[in-house]
């Protein structure tokens, strides 16, 4: 009889390791510490979006506050948040940079901007992770804070609403420019 | 062309191992030797026709075809032929094929090889293999095609990652899976043992030489990565305890535990069940390091949502074989009969010693790996861990195991007696001693991980070094009568001194650099002189430079010992300009006492000065040394006769053919 139950402990122990897996896999993401937090942007250069000169590389996050956007036209809580960074590009409250991630094909960033708007300074072009990796990106969309010596100050995983913003980024941003 | 003729090999792959996964199964059900023979000619197929699929692509990539989206994705045709081949395995797609790859020529090696075994546990086994392949050839067919063609064909390659372009990495991947995938045989024996409801020294006579492959792949392996590591990181450092590399270390350290178990199996037939539960853990967290790290679920649960049908594949296909597996030991497992009984200080007692210790570190390093996702589930908190953890767990885990190891080879079987197997060891303590009064007067730096390591590994040498003089009555007997019982020895006996001798060598490696590294940054004009570790380095300047597919900054630096040359190093800074990466290229010169290490940095102004960052790394050949002696060893212990096909009657006919060959 206890030898019995000794070989069902195996058993027990993965399914419960299993069903904590499934747990997480439900659970708000959100909480994902980043490790980069307080490190500065890691060295990346990323050519332009099809169609642009300009790209995206570590160098332009310096100078001053901005927000990095991790974005794709893949992406459906990205064309969710796209809106609302519409209207911050409209207000002029700071730069956001994109980073158009994971492509399938050079066209489908530039005519998804060219379709919904395009809220962006700069857009660099990752359909390879390059910068995505180097930012310890986990999924799109992600925005990160980073301050005016190129210091990655916060993280922002899943989209951006007015609320968020209101709450959680923009004093952020206030108090980075007061810094 | 021949990617189509690729595609559908794999294709057929998936239907032949349909085949192999059923019809054998039953024929061992009914015992009909006709339908357990089926398994051996699948097997076989299913070598060439993924050979064939692999070949496949392994030529797009040879001759950039820039149609096929894989090649387009990771290749560019101004690579150098070794890395436009190593590209092949370089991305997710092409790893998964050869992946399969590889589990069809161990399935097939068996077929071929397995004359021996009893007919109905090879179809067993190879039916097990077979659904384990078919699994794969599923995921890699419906979500991971290397096939793919793209409409219309790309112009040129998007390259590859250049840190990937490196011999040290192009071979990494293909070891670290020859490990992964070699633990899949000991995996479907220990199922195969389940159905069947018997293990016996048989068994574990098949079981051990695949264990000890996999295990001797998979160190060279974890080598390989942390080598790379250590020379192109530019960082003088070679384990950093990230998901990646503690993915390939729980097979590692299970599967080493499953070797040491077997042997209790073969030669005490005990420890059964427990040897067919490890043997399931060492393939699972094979699995989870192949799957779980590189699909990048284990490191974020954010990757289901970047690409949900692969994920989930995944993780239902991990379901189905480790809970399967579990399902089927707690079903069958209790009827498995134990056999014979020992003490707890005997040679099996030792061996059980040495299976808890593994088994609890490699649950450590699991626990290290998950805990900050779990953690996460239960109190959406957050946390990191970290090296100060493992260090935190390891050290005590090890370092009774390392005390251990040498004195588990000295008691005998069945019961032993503690007293004689130290009195033996007295040289090991003088040892110890002497290593400690030395390290003491060398170094400033006073590290107890660095004391500890280095006594621990002169008290390991020395002990198994013991434990060979007693086999070979060294001083006991004349040297010659020593020297032959050396040549007479078992090769499985020799393969353990080599692999015990071999960690000491690697430990002490590990504990020198670990404790004990050096490490200046400058900056530094043309001309300027810095001293590190007695070692005082000139800076020549740096000139800009251009290799096949990448432009560099070569700087120059000459190194002398009290006035004396010791050596000219050249550290690059490379710029891939079609993958827009930077990549480091230190430059290191090894000497027996440990490594200098040179890495050039930015230009600082005009005047050609430059950030360099010059380390002394002692101790650190004596790792790679290490590792290599473990790794012969196991080669070594291989050879033994007894693992050779027909081993036991070839034995019998020698008892009988030996004498008369030497009169």
């Amino acid at each position: 009889m206890s030898k019995r139950v000794l070989y069902l402990i195996p058993l027990a122990v993965f399914l419960a390791m299993a069903a904590y897996f499934w747990r997480g896999l439900g659970t708000n993401p959100q909480t994902i510490p980043s490790v980069l937090i307080d490190t500065p942007v890691p060295a990346f250069s990323l050519p332009p979006i099809d169609g642009r000169d300009v790209g995206l590389s570590s160098d332009d996050l310096k100078g001053q506050v901005s927000l990095v956007n991790i974005f794709g036209s893949w992406c459906v809580a990205c064309r969710i948040e796209h809106p609302f960074l519409m209207e911050l590009r409209a207000s002029d409250t700071v730069p956001i940079h994109g980073i158009d991630w994971r492509e399938k094909n050079r066209q489908a960033g530039p005519s998804w901007l060219a379709r919904h708007g395009d809220p962006y300074t700069l857009t660099g072009d990752d359909p390879d992770s390059k910068a995505a990796i180097a930012f310890g990106v986990t999924g799109a969309p992600e925005t990160f804070i980073v301050d005016a010596n190129g210091v990655i100050r916060y993280k922002q995983i899943g989209p951006i609403t007015a609320d968020i913003w209101k709450n959680q980024l923009w004093p952020i941003v206030q108090k980075l420019r007061g810094e | 062309m021949t990617v189509e003729l690729g595609h559908f090999s794999l294709v057929l792959a998936l239907v032949v191992a349909l085949v192999q996964g059923t019809i054998p199964l039953l024929g061992a059900h009914r015992n009909d030797h006709d339908l357990m023979m089926v398994a051996r000619t699948a097997a076989i197929a299913q070598m060439l026709l993924v050979g064939i699929a692999f070949a496949a692509l392994v030529h797009a990539y040879m001759v950039s075809d820039f149609s096929v989206r894989s090649v387009v994705m990771n290749s560019n045709s101004l690579k150098p032929m070794l890395y436009k081949i190593s590209g092949t395995w370089g991305n997710h797609e092409g790893s998964m094929l050869l992946w399969v790859l590889i589990l069809a020529v161990f399935g097939g090696v068996l077929a071929w090889f397995g004359g021996s075994l009893p007919p109905a546990l090879k179809a067993r086994a190879l039916a097990v293999q077979a659904w384990l392949a078919f699994g794969f050839y599923l995921f890699i067919l419906l979500t991971s095609n290397p096939f793919e063609r793209l409409v219309p064909p790309a112009v040129d390659g998007r390259g590859l990652n250049p840190l990937l372009q490196d011999p040290g990495l192009a071979f990494h991947p293909p070891f670290l899976y020859l490990g992964y995938v070699g633990f899949s045989m000991a995996f479907s024996f220990a199922i195969a043992a389940l159905i069947e409801g018997r293990v016996d020294a048989a068994w574990a006579r098949w079981v051990r030489p695949w264990t000890l492959v996999a295990w001797v792949f998979l160190t060279i392996g974890i080598t390989l990565g942390a080598w790379w590591a250590y020379y192109e990181l530019g960082w003088g450092g070679w384990w950093y305890w990230d998901p990646v590399e503690n993915a390939s270390f729980m097979p590692w350290l299970a599967g080493t535990a499953l070797l040491h178990s077997a042997i209790v199996v073969e030669k005490r037939d005990a420890l059964k069940g427990w040897t067919v539960f490890l043997a399931i853990v060492t393939f699972g967290l094979s699995l989870l390091g192949t799957f779980l790290v590189r699909s990048g679920v284990l490191t974020s649960v954010h990757a289901f949502a970047v690409d949900p049908a692969r994920g989930v594949f995944i993780l239902a296909l991990l379901l189905i074989i480790i809970g399967g597996s579990f399902a089927l030991f707690a079903w069958r497992g209790p009827s498995l009969k134990g056999g014979g009984l020992f003490q707890p200080i005997s040679r099996e007692g030792g061996l059980l010693l040495n299976n808890l210790l593994l088994s609890v570190a490699a649950a450590a390093v699991l626990v290290g790996t998950l805990y900050p996702l779990v953690y996460q589930a239960i109190t959406d908190g957050k946390i990191s861990v970290g090296p100060p953890f493992f260090n935190a767990v390891f050290v005590p885990l090890m370092a009774p195991l390392l005390v251990a190891m040498a004195v588990g080879p000295l008691l005998p079987w069945k019961r032993g007696d503690l007293s004689p197997a130290l009195r033996r060891l007295w040289v090991a303590a003088v040892a110890v001693l002497g290593v400690t009064a030395v390290v003491w007067s060398q170094v400033t730096d006073m590290s107890l991980f660095g004391f500890l390591g280095m006594a621990l590994a002169a008290w390991l040498l020395v002990g198994t070094l013991v434990e060979l003089a007693g086999r070979i009555r060294l001083f006991r007997a004349p040297i010659t009568d020593s020297l032959r019982r050396l040549a007479r020895l078992p090769r499985s006996a020799l393969g353990m001194t080599l692999a015990h001798a071999g960690l000491a060598i690697a430990i002490a490696g590990m504990a020198g650099a670990g404790a004990w590294k050096i490490e200046r940054i400058q900056v530094m004009a043309p001309g300027d002189t810095v001293t590190v570790a007695g070692f005082t380095y000139t800076f020549e300047g740096a000139q800009p430079t251009r290799g096949p597919n990448y432009i560099a900054t070569r700087g120059t630096f000459t190194v002398t010992r009290n006035g004396k040359p010791v050596a000219t190093l050249e550290a690059e800074k490379r710029r891939y300009p079609v993958e827009k990466r930077e990549t480091t290229e230190a430059a290191i010169h090894p000497t027996f006492w440990g490594d200098l290490y040179v890495v050039i940095g930015d230009q600082k102004n005009t005047d050609g000065a430059h950030v360099t960052r010059i380390y002394f790394n002692p101790m650190i050949g004596w790792l790679w040394a290490g590792v290599a002696v473990m790794v012969i060893g196991g080669a070594v212990s291989l050879s033994d006769r007894r693992h050779r096909v027909g081993a036991p009657s070839r034995r019998r006919a020698d008892v009988f053919g030996g004498a008369t060959a030497r009169s």
